[in-house]
C-alpha cells in the first residue's frame, strides 16, 4: 500500500491522528507519546500493515529548527522518529513522538513490540535524555554511567572535567559551532 | 558502562570478556556469567569507541562529513561514503532546483570500488572468523587478496583504508590509468583464490564442527533484532536493497542473493553460524560478477569532469548551501548490512541532523537474548560470524 493509503486505514482505527509533511516529502505520522504503545502494536499485528521490522530510531532535538510543528505543545521540544518496515508487504512508514524538553520527557518503549528498540532507545536516553518507562534496562550506552547531561541536545556545553581529568585543552574552543 | 569486577555469586562465575580481546574485533566488552562452561547471561558494554560522530556531523558543512564516514565502518569505507553520499544526493533530489545529475562513468566507478571494497570486506570477515576458530592461514590467505584491493584503491585514490573517494556529486578523480586492466587480472586470480581457500576451511571437518549447527538465529528472531544484509539472509530472509530498493546502477545488474539454507550438513540449522559464514563466501562470488558486468559497461573517460556520460564529478557545493527543508531516511546495502542515514535539513548549509543506523549495533542487540545457553567458546564463534565492526556500533 502507498503510504497515504496506510495512514487512512489507521485513521480508521485511531480517527485523531495527524501527519506532518515537510519539502522533502517525507511523511511522518505525528503520534502523542501515551497512545505510542496502542499505536505500535496495531501497526505491528494488524494484517493490513504488518509491520515487524523497526529500521531506525532517532533521536531529534527540535529546539533549534525553524518552524518545527508543536502540536499542543509550548516551549522547546524533543522528538523520536520510529522508521518502521514491512517485509511481509515491502512497505515503510516513519511515525514522529515529540515530547516537551524537560526532565519529564518521556515515550513508553516499544522494546516489547520491536526487540531491536532496547538498544535504540537506550541510545536515546544516554544521548537525548528522553526516558522509556518499560525497557528492561535503562542505562546509558555510550557514555560512562556518572557522566553528567545529554551531549546531542543543541544546548549541550562540553564539561571542562570528568572525574578526575581536565577535559579543555589549550587553545581548543569546544563551544564554538553553529548551535553553540 | 559498569564497573563490576570479578565477583563469584554461587557457582556462577563473573567474566570480562574484552574489552581487550582479539576475538573481540575491537573494543567489545562482554559481561558474561558463566556456570562451569555454559554461559548463563551476557551484557555488552559498549562506548570505548564513541567520538560522537553524529554530532561532530551536525557542525560541519554537508560535503565535510564524508571523511567521518570512512570512521564509521573502516573496513568498507567506500561503502560508507557511497551511503552518505546517496542520501544527500536523495536529499537534494527532492527539490527540482537542487537536483542532482550524476555522470554515468561516476555511478559505475562507485559501484565497482563498493563491490571490490565489499568483497575486501567480507575476506576480512570469513578470514578472521576462521582465525578465531584457531585457523590462522585462511586469514592471511583472505588478507592478501585484500591488498591486491588496496593496491588498486590506492593508485586510484592514494588511501588504503580509509579512502574519502566516493563524494556528493561523483567520485572525487578518475580512474588511474589502466585500472580497467587491473581490476580484471585481479577478478580473474581472484576465483582461484576462492577454490583454494574453500578447500583450507570451508570444507575442513574442525571448522564445520565448530560452526554448524552453533547459535542458529530464527526468521523471526532475526526480523525482531534488526539484523541486516549477510546475517538477515542467512536465517533465510530473501531481501537485499541492491535488488529491492535499486540505486544508482544496481537496476541494470543481474546478481543472485544467497541465502542460508542450513549448509551445515548433518548439524547445520538454518541461520546458524556455518549459514552466515557461507552467504558471505557466496556474496563474494556475486560481487566477481558485478563487477564483471560493471568493467563491460563503463563508459571511456570525457574531457570534461562533469560529462553527463564520461565525467566522474558533478559540481553540487552551490546546491549544497540551500537543500531542501526536511528529513530523509535513506537505505544503502553495505557489506555489514543496511546502513541507513537519517538526514535532516533545516535549509542551511549544515544538517540539522545526521543519524546513522549500521548493522552491527543491531546484531550485538541480539546478544543478550542469544548467548545464554552457549558454550563460552562459542560466543567467540558467534561474534566472529556476526562479523561485528566496533566502531560501527560506537559511531
Amino acid at each position: 500500500m502507498k503510504n497515504a493509503d496506510l495512514f487512512s486505514a489507521l485513521l480508521e482505527v485511531y480517527p485523531d491522528l495527524s501527519t506532518e509533511t515537510s519539502e522533502t516529502g517525507e511523511i511522518l505520522w505525528i503520534v502523542p507519546a501515551e497512545r505510542l504503545t496502542d499505536v505500535a502494536c496495531t501497526l505491528r499485528e494488524d494484517e493490513r500493515f504488518a509491520f515487524d521490522s523497526l529500521m531506525c530510531l532517532s533521536g531529534l532535538d527540535l529546539s533549534k529548527y525553524p518552524a518545527a510543528v508543536k502540536g499542543e505543545f509550548v516551549g522547546e521540544l524533543l522528538a523520536c522518529v520510529y522508521h518502521l518496515h514491512s517485509f511481509e508487504h515491502g512497505h515503510e512508514a516513519a511515525i514522529k513522538v515529540i515530547v516537551p524538553k524537560d526532565e519529564t520527557a518521556s515515550i513508553p518503549s516499544v522494546e516489547p513490540i520491536w526487540a531491536v528498540a532496547g538498544y535504540f532507545e537506550r541510545e536515546i536516553l544516554d544521548l537525548y535524555g528522553i526516558a522509556f518507562p518499560g525497557n528492561h534496562d535503562p542505562r546509558r550506552l555510550m557514555m560512562p554511567e556518572d557522566w553528567v547531561g545529554h551531549p546531542m541536545r543543541k544546548d549541550y556545553q562540553y564539561p571542562q572535567n570528568y572525574s578526575t581529568w581536565e577535559l579543555k585543552r589549550e587553545g581548543q574552543n569546544f563551544t564554538s559551532g553553529p548551535y553553540a | 558502562m559498569s564497573h563490576e569486577i570479578l565477583e563469584q555469586n554461587d557457582d556462577l562465575i563473573t567474566i570480562n570478556m574484552g574489552p581487550h580481546h582479539p576475538s573481540t574485533h575491537g573494543v567489545l566488552r562482554l559481561v558474561i556469567q558463566t556456570d562451569g562452561e555454559m554461559v548463563k547471561t551476557c551484557k555488552p558494554e559498549i562506548g570505548y569507541l564513541h567520538r560522537s560522530i553524529e554530532k561532530i556531523g551536525e557542525n560541519l558543512e554537508w560535503y565535510q562529513f564524508v571523511p567521518y564516514t570512512d570512521r564509521v565502518d573502516y573496513v568498507c569505507s567506500m561503502n560508507a561514503n557511497l551511503a552518505y553520499a546517496l542520501g544527500v544526493e536523495a536529499l537534494l533530489n527532492t527539490k527540482p532546483e537542487t537536483a542532482v545529475e550524476i555522470p554515468l562513468r561516476a555511478d559505475c566507478i562507485r559501484v565497482l570500488f563498493a563491490e571490490l571494497n565489499r568483497i575486501s570486506s567480507h575476506l576480512v570477515g570469513v578470514g578472521a572468523a576462521s582465525m578465531d576458530m584457531g585457523a590462522y592461514t585462511p586469514f592471511l590467505h583472505g588478507i592478501t587478496q585484500r591488498e591486491f584491493i588496496n593496491d588498486i584503491f590506492e593508485k586510484t585514490c592514494g588511501a588504503r583504508l580509509t579512502y574519502n573517494y566516493i563524494c556528493i556529486g561523483g567520485v572525487m578523480r578518475d580512474l588511474h590509468e589502466g585500472a580497467e586492466a587491473e581490476i580484471r587480472a585481479f577478478l580473474d586470480q581472484l576465483e582461484p583464490a576462492m577454490h583454494s581457500f574453500n578447500s583450507l576451511i570451508t570444507t575442513n571437518t574442525i571448522f564445520r564442527g565448530r560452526y554448524a549447527g552453533v547459535a542458529p538465529v530464527s526468521r523471526e528472531m532475526a526480523i525482531a533484532y534488526g539484523l541486516v544484509g549477510p546475517n538477515l539472509r542467512a536465517s533465510g530472509v530473501d531481501w537485499d536493497l541492491r535488488r529491492d530498493r535499486p540505486y544508482g546502477l544496481y537496476p541494470k545488474l543481474k546478481f543472485a542473493v544467497p541465502v542460508g539454507g542450513a549448509y551445515g550438513g548433518s548439524k547445520g540449522v538454518l541461520g546458524d553460524c556455518y549459514d552466515r559464514y557461507i552467504v558471505r563466501l557466496l556474496e563474494i562470488v556475486e560481487s566477481i560478477k558485478i563487477c564483471r558486468q560493471v568493467l563491460d559497461m563503463i563508459p571511456p573517460p570525457a574531457e570534461k569532469a562533469d560529462d553527463p556520460i564520461g565525467g566522474y564529478r558533478v559540481d553540487v557545493t552551490k546546491k549544497l548551501r540551500t537543500p531542501p527543508k526536511g528529513g530523509l531516511y535513506t537505505r544503502v546495502e553495505n557489506p555489514r548490512g543496511e546502513t541507513g542515514y537519517y538526514l535532516v535539513s533545516d535549509g542551511t548549509k549544515m544538517p540539522y541532523r545526521l543519524k546513522i543506523r549500521t548493522g552491527s549495533f543491531t546484531s550485538l542487540s541480539l546478544f543478550e537474548t542469544l548467548v545464554p545457553g552457549l558454550m563460552v567458546a562459542d560466543v567467540v564463534a558467534l561474534i566472529g560470524s556476526l562479523d561485528i565492526v566496533l566502531p560501527e556500533v560506537d559511531r
